[in-house]
């Protein structure tokens, strides 16, 4: 099945799910309060917003100077930087260090990157426990399924799905208290955290003035990520960069509130080593994986190329129509929502996942919460236009071709029109049926009746 | 000679972003010319801005701190940054307790310490710390100090973790803590409470001015670990309620002292 049968499958199944509707409906609209609230404390959300995609402008357009910068500076500290021009080099990377610490369990703090390379099932082939600490990432691990969402991970499920889950893989009791819940998974996830060997972290931002990956979190769960294992490795895309340090004044408030309704989040760390001669704790060694996965190819298009200044923020999944009636598992990719169907065909063909632009209402709501100025609609056009250029479909292509045609030919337009009204009435018979040739049409939809008269025979008849 | 793979990545990777970027992107705002907000200017930088480490020109694209007034406000006067530092501590669920003296703060600690039955104490060396660590030594509890390394588990068993810190940040209510200044990575989210030792006077206004210190404080010899740390540990990952101690502290205390 192809990855468009899927998505229309699957949309066609959970739109109609009242239950899931629920849910999503009543997540999100608790995180609009907040992030309205949260929005106020900006005296000018519209500079701040501008000032971010200047500053993301500038790292994306002298990426290659800022890299070097960054990895110079880390470099320098003891840290070790792999370069992965595509995913399987990376999981290579990541493994190759797995293998020399001989390794048994691996600690993970959450990572899209990782997602998005599938990291965790090549360490578990190669036999490597990998568990993810992040409460929401835990979750939906355990259910052997993707995140659903960049920022909140589990927000499918309601709270007993949960403790039957956890009654299920951790043989805990069963309860509907959410604090509850999360103690039962501190508690199994200390101990994991207290004899892992390896912490895999994603990163934030990268900042090249100083050498410094930046990790935002709400839970300390990549604080403890980063302290206790004796190796450390960070994954993240060449795109994290930011030139200055003191653009994190800028860019910490802004993620936290168009990301979660906050004003900051819990943790917000800033590494720039492993540990250093006379700290008290740390990993001995880190390294950096720093991942291209055909991020170049969308630098190389200037007109979509500000999709690569996006921070994972999800404020576009949050407003987007089309995500809050399909939910995030339908579109089958790492990055869902309106940032996902920008960049997928990019980062996996435009033929294969061409369709995800096709499912936009084009509402431009996205464009409107996205933080650092991303032209999400216009790009998801674009890419419907590319898709076009690339690869017309020939029935569709001969179509277009007859009606030009038949509509540059008024003889031949008042032939067609007169078979349409005739035959009409019959179309009534094989409605929505198999035999129907505009099915896909008219299964959601009604055919109005064509007028007994044109306006052409109407205006005949006044003369 | 043998090419080594990694260096080629490297050069792969870089070379195709070179290419990439020889076709120039319209500057952001769809369009619309550059906006008041930044002082973004394609000018020679000015005398003193900062140069990479390739030469290539750096836009100055970033106003001073204090010239951003679009971020949220950390407050002008003293009074204004306290008031704001308060209330967004209220709002995280941060205790912030205000003494006269560090008398008065010991006896607090050690009132605290019987109502919450603390059972072991995890700190490190500084001169706040210090000085309520003896103060509760009278005490009798199993203390750890971080310096120098210790065992994970024995601080898994440590009630609280008592640090002093590097700032606070009244923009935001947060703390900025340290791997070399505050007892390492694990010591402010590995016990279930983390208590905070302040002095009034390492209140800053913003985030800005937290990092702005911070350089002038390690720059380039930094702790491999700078972290703000902005209310007790949470999630949402549940229908979206809020629980505090998702994996860090439960709780997380301020003491201001003089």
């Amino acid at each position: 099945m192809t990855a468009a049968h899927q998505f229309l499958e699957q949309a066609r199944r959970i739109t109609r799910d009242l239950r899931h509707r629920g849910l999503i409906q009543t997540a999100l609209r608790k995180y609009e309060v907040k992030r309205d609230e949260k929005k106020l404390a900006f005296p000018d959300w519209e500079s701040a917003r501008q000032a971010a995609a200047e500053v993301k402008w500038d790292a994306i357009n002298h990426l290659d100077s800022y890299l070097e910068e960054f990895v110079a500076r880390l470099e320098a500290r003891g840290t070790r930087v792999h370069w992965a021009s595509t995913a399987a080099e990376a999981r290579d990377a990541i493994l190759g260090v797995v293998r020399d610490r001989k390794a048994k369990s691996i600690i993970k703090s959450k990572a899209m990157t990782a997602e998005e390379i599938h990291l965790n099932d090549a360490l578990e082939k190669e036999g490597y426990e990998v568990v993810e600490s992040d409460l929401g990432e835990y979750i939906v691990q355990l259910r052997h399924e993707p995140p659903y969402h960049i920022v909140f991970p589990a927000m499918h499920l309601t709270r007993d799905e949960i403790s039957d889950l956890f009654h299920r893989e951790l043989g805990s009791a069963q309860t509907r208290e959410p604090e509850e819940l999360t103690m039962i998974a501190r508690r199994v996830l200390r101990q994991k955290y207290i004899t892992a060997d390896v912490g895999i972290t994603g990163a934030n931002f990268a900042v090249a003035e100083t050498g410094m990956i930046s990790i935002t979190e709400n839970e300390g769960n990549a604080r403890l990520t980063a302290a206790l294992p004796r190796t450390m490795i960070t994954l993240l895309g060449i795109e994290k960069v930011i030139p200055a340090l003191e653009d994190l004044a800028l860019f910490l408030p802004m993620l936290a509130t168009a990301g979660a309704g906050q004003t900051l989040t819990g943790y917000n760390t800033m590494y720039s080593g492993p540990r250093q001669p006379g700290e008290a704790d740390g990993p001995e060694e880190w390294h950096v994986v720093l991942l291209d996965n055909r991020r170049t190819e969308l630098l190389a298009d200037p007109e979509q190329r500000d999709a690569l200044h996006c921070i994972r923020c999800g404020a576009c999944l949050n407003v987007c129509p089309i995500f809050r009636n399909v939910g995030g598992h339908t579109y089958g990719t790492a990055y869902s929502g309106p940032i996902g169907s920008v960049i997928t065909p990019h980062l996996r063909g435009l033929k294969d996942w061409k369709h995800l632009s096709g499912a936009s209402s084009l509402c431009g709501a996205c464009t409107e919460a996205c933080p650092v100025k991303i032209d999400l609609h216009h790009h998801l056009l674009q890419n419907r236009r590319n898709a076009v250029v690339e690869d017309a479909p020939v029935l569709e292509r001969l179509a277009y071709r007859l009606f030009a045609v038949v509509a540059n030919h008024p003889t031949l337009w008042q032939f067609a029109k007169e078979l349409g009204r005739t035959f009409q009435p019959f179309h009534r018979w094989i409605l929505r049926t198999k035999l129907d040739p505009a099915k896909a049409w008219t299964a959601t939809r009604d055919v109005p009746p064509m007028a007994e008269m044109s306006f052409k025979e109407w205006w005949r008849t006044r003369q | 000679m043998v090419e080594d793979p990694a260096m080629s990545a490297r050069e792969d990777i870089l070379g195709r972003i070179r290419e990439a970027l020889r076709k120039p992107a319209p500057f952001p705002g769809h369009g619309h010319a550059p906006t008041a907000a930044t002082t973004h200017s394609p000018a020679p930088p000015p005398a003193g801005a900062r140069s990479n480490l390739h030469g290539s020109p750096v836009i100055p694209l970033r106003p001073s701190v204090a010239a951003r007034p679009w971020l949220p406000p950390g407050g002008v006067t003293p009074a204004e940054q306290w008031d704001r530092f308060r209330t967004a501590s209220t709002e995280l669920k941060t205790a912030v307790e205000e003494f006269d003296s560090a008398e008065a703060a010991h006896a607090r600690l050690r009132e605290l310490a019987g109502e919450q039955g603390w059972s072991g104490i995890a700190s490190h060396r500084a001169p706040l710390t210090d000085a309520a660590l003896s103060a509760l030594s009278a005490l009798q509890l199993p203390t750890l100090l971080t310096d120098g390394g210790y065992p994970v588990n024995d601080m898994e068993k440590c009630s609280v973790g008592i640090t002093e810190c590097d700032a606070l940040v009244a923009q935001t209510g947060s703390i900025l803590v340290t791997s070399r200044s505050t007892g390492g990575r694990a010591l402010s989210v590995l016990p279930p409470h983390h208590l905070v030792l302040a002095r009034r006077a390492q209140l800053v206004p913003d985030l800005g001015t937290a990092l702005e210190q911070a350089k002038a404080r390690y720059a380039p010899h930094w702790p491999s670990m700078i972290s703000f740390i902005t209310g007790p540990s949470r999630t949402g990952d549940i229908e979206r309620i809020l629980v505090l101690g998702a994996h860090g502290p439960k709780q997380l205390t301020v003491f201001l002292l003089p």
